[in-house]
């Protein structure tokens, strides 16, 4: 038995569904944002997997996917700080960190 | 050789990522998703990926994940204690998850295109990070000076974010 793609894709669809069990069951807002960084870090999995099971003509990698995973991790880190700092300010202005506690903007 | 240690590492990055979401404490969260994310770098050097892998025990294990440990620590957030469990939207939750599991897992082990494996690199001598290096600055050259812009706007952000009160 040899490694193959769908060995890559299997472990980067299971690592997104843990991902996404957190987001629908976890209630704290910090262990949300965590779940949601899991499922970017499964797409770059699967992305950088594909770029390497598929040659380009010359037989390298294709390179332009792992151009694409430089540019999530980036825009991650970015969005990491905002995000952060929006949790710091809901904090501050609420005590709290449970979702179920921020209910100002339900119908 | 190598499906030895993508299992070892698969099964340690899905084991950290389930702790992840079923440990109580934030901060066992947070230590077990840097773990989680040091196992992924180590699967991305197994696909030869060296740049993409140091990168993301630089970028994620690193920077991220101390920055979410900063936070966890500064918001002196305890054990979450039980609360009366919302029935409905757990069970809720719970469907959507194995409904998505139950699909992906279909598409990916009937596909026959999946199926094939590793194919060897023409030139395995060629550096990785000088080609990722190449591709980035000619084929994706004004991406990347839009993402230094992304960066700053971030940046500025985040200080106005964190002021005490806007004017």
């Amino acid at each position: 038995m040899t490694l193959t793609l769908a060995h890559y894709l299997a472990a980067s669809g299971a690592l997104f569904t843990i991902g996404l069990a957190g987001v629908m069951l976890r209630r704290n807002i910090i262990i949300i944002f965590m779940c949601l960084e899991l499922m970017l870090n499964a797409a770059n999995l699967s992305l950088v997997a594909f770029s390497r099971f598929n040659l380009s003509v010359e037989g390298m990698p294709n390179y332009s996917g792992q151009v694409l995973v430089f540019f999530i991790i980036t825009v991650a880190a970015a969005e990491v700080a905002v995000g952060l700092a929006i949790i710091v300010a809901l904090f501050r202005a609420r005590q709290t960190t449970h979702v179920e506690d921020l209910d100002s903007m339900k119908f | 050789m190598l499906l030895v240690l993508f299992w070892i590492f698969a099964i340690l990055m899905l084991a950290f990522g389930l702790g992840v979401v079923f440990l109580r404490n934030p901060v066992s969260s947070a230590l077990c998703l840097v773990m989680s994310f040091v196992a992924l770098a180590a699967l991305f050097i197994t696909l030869d990926a060296f740049f993409i892998g140091v990168i993301q025990i630089l970028v994620y294990a690193g920077a991220v994940m101390v920055l979410f440990l900063f936070i966890i620590m500064l918001l002196n957030l305890r054990d979450e204690q039980a609360r009366r469990l919302n029935l409905a939207a757990w069970m809720g939750g719970g469907l959507v998850v194995a409904v998505f599991l139950g699909l992906l897992a279909k598409v990916i082990f009937t596909l026959p295109g999946f199926n094939f494996p590793k194919p060897p690199i023409s030139r395995p001598e060629i550096s990785d990070v000088a080609m990722v290096g190449w591709t980035l600055f000619h084929k994706f050259n004004l991406p990347f000076q839009i993402i230094g812009v992304l960066l700053l706007v971030a940046t500025i952000g985040v200080v106005l974010l964190s002021k005490r009160e806007l004017k």
